[in-house]
């Protein structure tokens, strides 16, 4: 009884916030290795396969794949940058859930590695042979180029 | 009759080494925790993973309806003649039968393809070096490639199971979905150690490709551990904070089971056939992943079992070797007092 009076204000303490709808929606980001984020979030950006998508609580529900690129979430003020590799993302009015194969901060990317690895499909693209080898590349490159992008924005 | 400094001196070595037995147990029940969390941190990617891929599965028609053609190399079941044979062992000895029986089992499943070519590739030391000695070393085969080459060892990874990676499985499993898409081989396995927990453990040969079932494996050959071993694991467990029972992963499933599955109309970026296509690579990359993750707990948990073994045979050494050491002080007491006794009485 207590418990339902107590609801009545929250709820009523909600509409005067937010009138029709929450301001955040919740977020996971989980990787083969382990779930690496499980947060809140109020706006976000996924590197899409077909370009980037913007999300904001109470997106129609939609399933994507994620090419390399930045994904980023802001929440409290506080932006959140990761470099994803390839990934898959649920969308739900109230949840996304990303399943990334690598998503790194960029604090964590370590530059020498990501060179090195520019430089090598950089070659691949000069020296394939076949058209699946000529993809690889391509793909190792955007990869590359994702992370010293993300790796640049350190905070 | 033997010499009691000897014996002292025997007895002194023995209680060295079981110290040393005993220090190794608890370094293997220590790493067993973290690989047996390792492996439950991973279980949502999978299971979400697979569950994605099954949902996928009833959506999309595996067979173009148009050209009749299968719509996705890794599901496509040919005639076996060359056949790929992934085998994880461990990278260090000093752990029972651990390497022992996977290797048994390998040499097993090989003799059920003698007429056929297979690949091997070695994850783990112990693996290569007993292959090694026993096939040649050869390069993979070309997509081609028309001669028998009979079995061949094309691979090794060592050192890499003590700090486990899924960058480094990925590329493994990436050439493996790559050789099969082009039909340089027509078919995967891998044999491991599987580990649910302490006392639920089987040696398997699965069928990684081609894909018969999203979400169940297809078993081979497997061996389950017998009474007495599950009772000497049991025993080692004893007192090192390591559960017998599997890690309960229900809550874990359950919100797995909710991805991409829930009851509404989703927007499809790219239509399912495409999703479908590029996820079942990424189900082969977590399957051996997930293979290789048991294997690592399964050869901590062998090694906590061989040393517990090893501490408890030293202590019965130890006994027999302090009864031995007191029976033959008491003989030496005995003997003196005779000779005090009869020297007594000569006089």
């Amino acid at each position: 009884m207590s418990g339902d009076a107590r609801r009545s204000i929250e709820s009523k303490s909600q509409k005067l916030k937010a009138p029709s709808m929450p301001n955040t929606f919740h977020l996971e980001i989980v990787t083969p290795e382990k779930m690496i984020v499980r947060d809140d979030a109020e706006e976000m950006q996924i590197p899409g396969k077909g370009g980037y998508l913007g999300i904001l609580p109470g997106h129609a529900p939609l399933i994507t794949e994620l090419s390399a690129g930045e994904l980023s979430y802001r929440n409290g003020g506080q932006t959140h940058r990761y470099a994803v590799v390839w990934g898959f993302a649920e969308v739900l009015p109230d949840k996304v859930t990303v399943l990334a194969e690598a998503a790194e901060r960029p604090e964590d990317i370590n530059v020498n590695l990501a060179r090195d690895q520019k430089q090598r499909a950089e070659e691949h693209l000069k020296n394939g042979k076949s058209e699946d080898d000529f993809t690889r590349a391509e793909e190792e490159l955007k990869a590359a180029e994702t992370r010293l992008e993300v790796a640049g924005k350190r905070a | 009759m033997a010499n009691i400094l000897d014996i002292r001196r025997r007895i002194r070595s023995v209680i060295n080494t079981r110290q040393i037995t005993r220090a190794m147990k608890m370094v293997s029940a220590a790493k067993l925790r973290r690989a047996q969390e390792r492996a439950l941190a991973a279980r949502p990617y999978a299971q979400m993973l697979t569950n994605v891929l099954k949902s996928l599965v009833s959506r999309v028609e595996l067979y173009d309806p148009l050209t009749g053609e299968l719509r996705h190399p890794l599901l496509a079941q040919r005639p076996e003649s060359n056949v790929l044979f992934i085998v994880v062992t461990g990278d260090k000895g000093l752990a029972g039968a651990f390497n022992t029986n996977i290797l048994k089992a390998a040499t097993r499943f090989l003799d059920s393809k003698k007429d056929k070519n297979v690949e091997i590739e070695a994850i783990g030391r112990k693996g290569r070096d007993f292959l090694k000695r026993r096939y040649p070393v050869a390069e993979p085969r070309a997509a081609d490639s028309k001669e028998g080459s009979g079995v061949a060892l094309i691979g090794e990874h060592i050192g890499v199971l003590n700090k486990l990676e899924y960058s480094m499985v990925s590329g493994i499993a990436d050439r493996v979905v790559e050789r099969y898409s082009n039909e340089a081989i027509d078919s995967v396995y891998l044999v491991y150690n599987e580990f649910k927990s302490v006392i639920a453990q089987r040696l398997v040969v699965e069928k990684i490709l081609p894909i018969e079932h999203i979400g169940t494996a297809e078993v081979s050959q497997a061996e389950d551990m017998t009474l007495e071993e599950k009772q000497r694991a049991i025993e080692a467990a004893k007192g090192t904070g390591v559960g017998l029972r599997p890690k309960d992963t229900r809550d874990i499933d359950a919100a797995a089971e909710k991805f991409a599955t829930a009851p509404v109309d989703y927007i499809y970026e790219q239509p399912p056939e495409e999703l479908f296509r590029s996820l079942l690579p990424k189900y082969v990359k977590i399957e051996i992943f997930r293979g290789l993750m048991e294997s690592v707990a399964a050869e901590h948990a062998a090694r906590m079992t061989a040393m517990d073994a090893a501490s408890n045979n030293a202590t019965d050494m130890i006994d027999s070797l302090t009864l031995a050491m007191n029976r033959a002080r008491q003989a030496k007491i005995t003997k003196e007092i005779i000779e005090i006794v009869s020297g007594a009485a000569a006089s």
